[in-house]
């Protein structure tokens, strides 16, 4: 037990971490976002894979990384727009409309994938993005291997964090886009649109989510295989909620996650002896124990889950 | 435009909506289909003539709904009482799984319809086991069970994944990860010879039926309907809100555990980490399509299992990636909710 | 003088069947306190909600200072100068005073609240209108009053020149609904114009200076306060003479309910801080008291909701502190839910089935139910309880307020109870439904039932009860008869003034 304490000293353990915990960073974010909004947000799995698929597909097809990720956005907000659409103005089952969406964006993805990709004995590959050492900051010993050695979609989920806690906590949409999960009837009542709020607030968490899926392809891969998001969506929802809906709280929930996760993978290597599907396990498990030990104390968006119709209480 | 309530549910829209959704979905695929290069209504076709195009096409599809019924009827019963199972999956394969462990014990040395009461209570019990965790841990915690359950899908995956490479490991299967086959004798009798189509199917319709009777007429399904619809009414009415929980998600759980226990006893014969091509969350849009109807389920079972199978023989005729019969199942469900919303629900200007 | 700052004309809104608002029309003059006087279901809040812009009237217009509303926006009201305080808050508890009052106030894409500036501002218009509160606090941890203060701080921030204010005592006991009318009062002379929806002839009478009273949707009269009595707005208010049934003097039996020092606290809300009541048989014990000071609990633990902390419940003997629904039923003990729609019944059942949930293992066998042996049964309450263009089969959401009750009424009522909690019996309902509701638990009463009237309504408790007690902050008053009750002094119980000593201190 004492060597696998010695891997936590370990600087490139730590840029693992970070790694893996970037489109956690993302995906609980854009889920975060939408619930904050009143918004539950299941399809998330399905617009992580759509993410990754189109992420991966942009470059393929010759567009560079970054226009990669656009993309993957831009199809990130429109499974967003239609799982909107269905439960905000329509007002329908959260649950059910957001299992549908995932259901819809991953056998999307998974038939467009098929119908123009020729895959042989091995999926093809792109060539992904590179870690970009921070000028200066790099040299730092240990920081400068884990935290200043990252591709760039890391850095680019951390500030992610920064903006989102801002927008929330300091700007008038981000007061707007709380009230409407905590009262929408309150928002209407001063003139605004709850609805409208509600609305761009699942796009804007919908496209976080994607641009989650795209780093899979584009960052932690090369390639996009199907079953690749491996339930990240969903670990992202329990994540949102240990973090209590919180961004801070979210990105050092990813963070623990993924030190987790990684420490996990190390193990598998040093222990030998142990199945592997053990060590699979311990990440859904450990996702379960986090929600058992918050769900009393999480302070939830008091309207999340309950439509709203003008006029109707 | 706004959204009126309507005094009460219209049949009529209700019996239309799945149609409605189903055309939906057709339609808006026929464009997928045509981006492939193919005309749609040849693919349509191909994909009836592979359901239904010769006797083993339709004892295929039959063979395809039989688990389809149970994992859509344990949808049915858990979302009618706010019971949000999205783990059918994971308590198909529990149920599979207890099966392939006991299939080839002792209890194959029962007499038959003893051995088989045994495999399939104890199939039940496990899916059962599975769904009452979350259940519990709602009720206990305030923790939402949409998140377990899809969680502890990985999960049972991954330990279905241990179990036939570990302990429960066929030796003769040349390296491939499955269990050692169920005793031959437990095999579920062919319902037409020559074919994979088993007496499951009449089981599965025998439950749906069940289902249907105690729903509508005992005092559990009175209680289970009244504290779905309005949980504070039905505990002021002495309805024991926890207790009927419980019970609706070991009935649930059961349910998914039994299409497990049928479909190693009827078609495989033993349990692989692939058997399920999504049972259970093709059971959700089963539930949804036959608007938590367990009658309805049956029908909704026999068209998601013509989708499979046929987009499967379209595929190898045309061409077209057979990805898109999941395509069209999430599309009906979609347009299936929003149909919904019509019966109860009429557009005002 | 110039003309009409806010005028109605020709308002008309439809729901479905139901014809809301007929052809409505009426003016508002700067610095008028104009009460909109009606029964519920009159269609008062239908009409303010459309002068604010939450519904768009199907025909008609709203002006203000001459120029037309656009129908339907909130923000075109806001704009005007509308603010509008209503009835359920529309406050987010979560989140800070400031939050909530500044929300909507800034262009949503400005990069910055301005909490500072913002903060100042709410102090100023505190300080100018007496509405005392502190900016940075949570509103979940507010007083009702003090919420209610947020309401109305909201639109002055949105410099607001027309406020509307639907049913604005509802929740406040008679002292704070006093101040609450004082500042309105000051506000109307410094330029505001005020129109307060009311049903409490009391209020209209000392705090408007018009009075329009609504029937069926429609204007059916427009009185000066100072030319009009409370007797001829009743009359004009429910169209027909109603008499509520009086309460006859008579013996009471033994004792069926005692509890002594009853505490509970279970599940949030006001507590229930060490209470003594006794109910005998065929007399009706009535607690009055601001919403939000212990009745829920008190009607929790009577139906089985909440189980007492400490102290002792008995009923006949015996102890029910840590009574269950299910107990509660088989003992007899009927039940009447404060909020019909959310514990009463399940709208989405048909109405068998609602009046024989509590009652299944009655009328089933074999754990299966005996639905003709239910529907029959349904049929008689529908006629001995004279529920109304209902069958067994009909959906109960489609039920009348009025009937619904009868339905809960007779379902409790049918088995003899020895005793009935009766919570907000009458809430919401019209004056002839309150009439029958009236009639049924004094005949309960004359047939020996100890029933325990929960209450806000005054006027209500005082007709039925034949002793009194004022619930405060979880405490009760200790009981006065009927005889010795008024309106005044009820009201100071219900302040907290029941003893000796702090009424002097008053």
């Amino acid at each position: 037990m004492i060597g696998s304490l010695d891997i936590l000293a370990n600087a490139s353990l730590w840029a693992a971490v970070l790694r893996i915990a970037t489109p956690l960073i993302f995906g609980v974010l854009g889920a975060l976002v939408c619930e904050r909004a009143g918004v539950l947000n299941l399809g998330i799995e399905g617009i992580m894979t759509l993410g990754a698929m189109v992420g991966w597909l942009t470059v393929y097809w010759g567009g560079d990384l970054w226009t990669g990720l656009a993309m993957a956005v831009a199809a990130g907000m429109a499974m967003g727009f239609l799982h909107a659409l269905l439960t905000v103005p329509l007002g329908l089952s959260q649950h059910v409309s957001g299992l549908g969406i995932t259901l819809f964006a991953s056998s999307l993805s998974y038939f467009l994938y098929r119908l123009w990709v020729q895959v042989g004995d091995l999926p093809p590959t792109i060539e992904p993005f590179k870690p970009l050492p921070v000028p200066y900051l790099s040299a730092i010993p240990f920081l400068g291997e884990a935290v200043f050695t990252q591709m760039p979609p890391t850095y680019l989920a951390f500030a992610m964090v920064l903006f989102v806690a801002w927008v929330l906590g300091r700007t008038p949409l981000g007061l707007a886009l709380r009230m409407t999960g905590e009262n929408p009837h309150a928002v209407e009542a001063q003139g605004l649109n709850p609805i409208r709020i509600r609305i761009g607030a699942v796009m804007a968490g919908s496209g976080l989510m994607a641009l989650g899926g795209a780093f899979l392809t584009t960052g932690a891969f090369n390639s996009f295989f199907p079953t690749m998001v491996q339930g990240r969506g969903w670990i992202c929802i329990a994540l949102v909620v240990f973090a209590s809906w919180r961004p801070g709280k979210a990105l050092l929930g990813a963070i623990l996650f993924a030190l987790f996760d990684a420490f996990q993978l190390r193990l598998q290597t040093t222990t030998p002896g142990v199945p592997y599907q053990l060590f699979l396990m311990a990440p859904y498990l450990l996702s379960i124990v986090a929600l058992i030990l918050v769900a009393r104390r999480a302070r939830v968006p008091e309207a999340l889950m309950t439509p709203y119709r003008r006029g109707e209480r | 435009m706004r959204f009126e309530r309507r005094e009460d549910i219209s049949l009529p829209a209700l019996l239309l909506a799945p149609f409605a959704a189903i055309a939906v979905a057709l339609v808006l695929c026929a464009g997928l289909i045509a981006m492939a290069g193919v005309s749609p209504l040849t693919a349509y076709a191909e994909m009836l003539r592979g359901a239904y195009g010769s006797r083993l096409a339709v004892t295929e599809t039959l063979t395809r709904a039989s688990p389809l019924i149970l994992t859509g009827l344990a949808a049915a019963v858990a979302f009618r009482a706010r019971l949000w199972n999205i783990g059918g999956e994971g308590q198909f394969y529990m149920g599979a799984l207890m099966t392939a462990a006991l299939g080839h014990s002792a209890v194959a040395a029962l007499p038959l319809p003893l051995a088989w009461a045994v495999l399939v209570v104890a199939g039940m019990a496990a899916g059962a086991v599975l769904l009452l965790v979350p259940a519990i841990l709602r009720l206990r915690f305030g923790v939402d069970e949409v998140v377990t359950t899809l969680l502890l899908n990985f999960v049972v995956l991954l330990f279905v994944g241990l179990m036939v490479e570990g302990v429960l490991k066929d030796p003769m299967a040349f390296g491939w990860p499955q269990s050692v086959p169920v005793a031959s004798a437990l095999r579920l009798p062919d319902l037409v010879p020559r074919s994979r189509l088993h007496i499951g199917l009449v089981l599965a319709i025998v439950m749906a039926l069940v289902v249907w009777i105690v729903q509508s007429r005992s005092v559990f399904g009175a209680q289970t309907r009244a504290a779905g619809l309005n949980p504070s009414a039905a505990a002021f009415a002495g309805v024991p809100l926890t207790a009927t929980l419980v019970k609706v998600a070991a009935l649930s759980g059961g349910l998914a555990g039994l299409a497990g226990v049928i479909e190693v006893l009827g078609p495989l014969g033993y349990v692989t980490t692939t058997m399920s091509p999504g049972f259970g969350y093709a059971g959700i849009v089963v539930a949804m399509l036959a608007a938590l109807h367990p009658v309805g389920v049956v029908a909704a079972s026999v068209f998601v299992a013509t989708v499979f199978v046929g987009a499967d023989a379209m595929s190898r005729a045309t061409g077209v990636p057979s990805f898109i019969a999941d395509v069209i199942m999430s599309v009906a469900l979609l347009a299936m909710l929003t149909a919904l919303l019509f019966t109860t629900y009429r557009v005002r200007r | 003088m110039t003309g009409p700052v806010l005028e109605l004309d020709g308002i008309t809104k439809r729901f479905g069947t139901l014809l809301a608002n007929d052809t409505v029309s009426l003016a508002l003059a700067k610095g008028e306190v104009l009460a909109l006087l009606g029964e519920n279901g009159a269609g008062k809040t239908t009409l303010m909600n459309i002068l604010f812009g939450h519904y768009a009237a199907d025909a008609g217009e709203v002006r203000v200072n001459g120029k037309p509303l656009p129908a339907g926006t909130p923000r075109a009201a806001i704009a005007a100068g509308v603010g509008m305080v209503h009835q359920h808050f529309t406050l987010a508890g979560n989140l800070t005073v400031l939050e909530n009052i500044v929300i909507g106030a800034q262009p949503l894409w400005s990069t910055s609240l301005h909490r500072d500036s913002a903060a100042a501002r709410i102090r100023e218009l505190s300080a100018t209108f007496g509405l005392p509160v502190d900016p940075d606090a949570r509103v979940a941890d507010l007083s009702v009053g003090e919420r209610q203060r947020v309401e109305i701080l909201k639109a002055l921030y949105r410099d607001a020149r027309i406020l509307i204010l639907d049913e604005p005592t509802a929740v406040l006991a008679r002292p704070e609904a006093d101040q609450l009318f004082r500042i309105l009062r000051g506000m109307a002379q410094s330029g505001l114009s005020i129109i307060f929806i009311s049903h409490k002839l009391h209020e209209v009478m000392d705090a408007s200076d018009r009075v329009v009273v609504l029937r069926g949707g429609k204007v059916v009269a427009e009185r000066a306060t100072a030319a009009t009595t409370p007797a001829e707005l009743a009359e004009l208010m429910v169209g027909r003479a109603v008499t509520r049934p009086k309460r006859q003097a008579h013996a009471t039996g033994a004792p069926v309910i005692t509890a002594r020092g009853l505490s509970a606290s279970a599940g949030g809300g006001m507590r229930l801080d060490a209470v003594d009541f006794d109910l005998s048989k065929g007399e009706i014990l009535g607690i009055v008291g601001v919403s939000g000071n212990g009745q829920a609990m008190l009607g929790r633990v009577l139906s089985g909701l909440a189980r007492a902390d400490s102290g002792t419940l008995a009923f006949q003997g015996q102890d029910i502190a840590r009574l269950t629904p299910r107990q509660a039923v088989r003992l007899g003990l009927g039940r009447i839910p404060e909020d019909r729609h959310a514990e009463g019944v399940v709208g989405d059942l048909a109405l068998w089935e609602n009046a024989v949930l509590e009652r299944l293992p009655e009328v089933s066998r074999w754990g299966f139910v005996r639905r003709a042996m239910a529907r029959a049964r349904t049929a008689d309450l529908i006629r001995r309880f004279d529920i109304r263009g209902a069958t067994p089969d009909t959906r109960t959401r489609l039920l009348s307020g009025g009937n619904m009750q009868k339905l809960i009424l007779g379902r409790n009522l049918a088995a003899n109870p020895p005793f009935l909690l009766a919570n907000q019996p009458t809430r919401g309902l019209d004056e002839g439904a309150i009439a029958a509701v009236h009639a049924e638990l004094l005949q309960a009463r004359a047939d020996g039932a100890a029933i325990l009237l929960i209450t806000e309504d005054l006027d209500e408790a005082m007709a039925l009860s034949d002793r009194l007690q004022a619930i405060v902050k979880g405490r009760l008053s200790d009981p006065i008869p009927a005889e010795q009750a008024d309106a005044r002094k009820l009201g100071l119980m219900m302040a907290g003034v029941w003893t000796q000593e702090t009424a002097h201190a008053l």
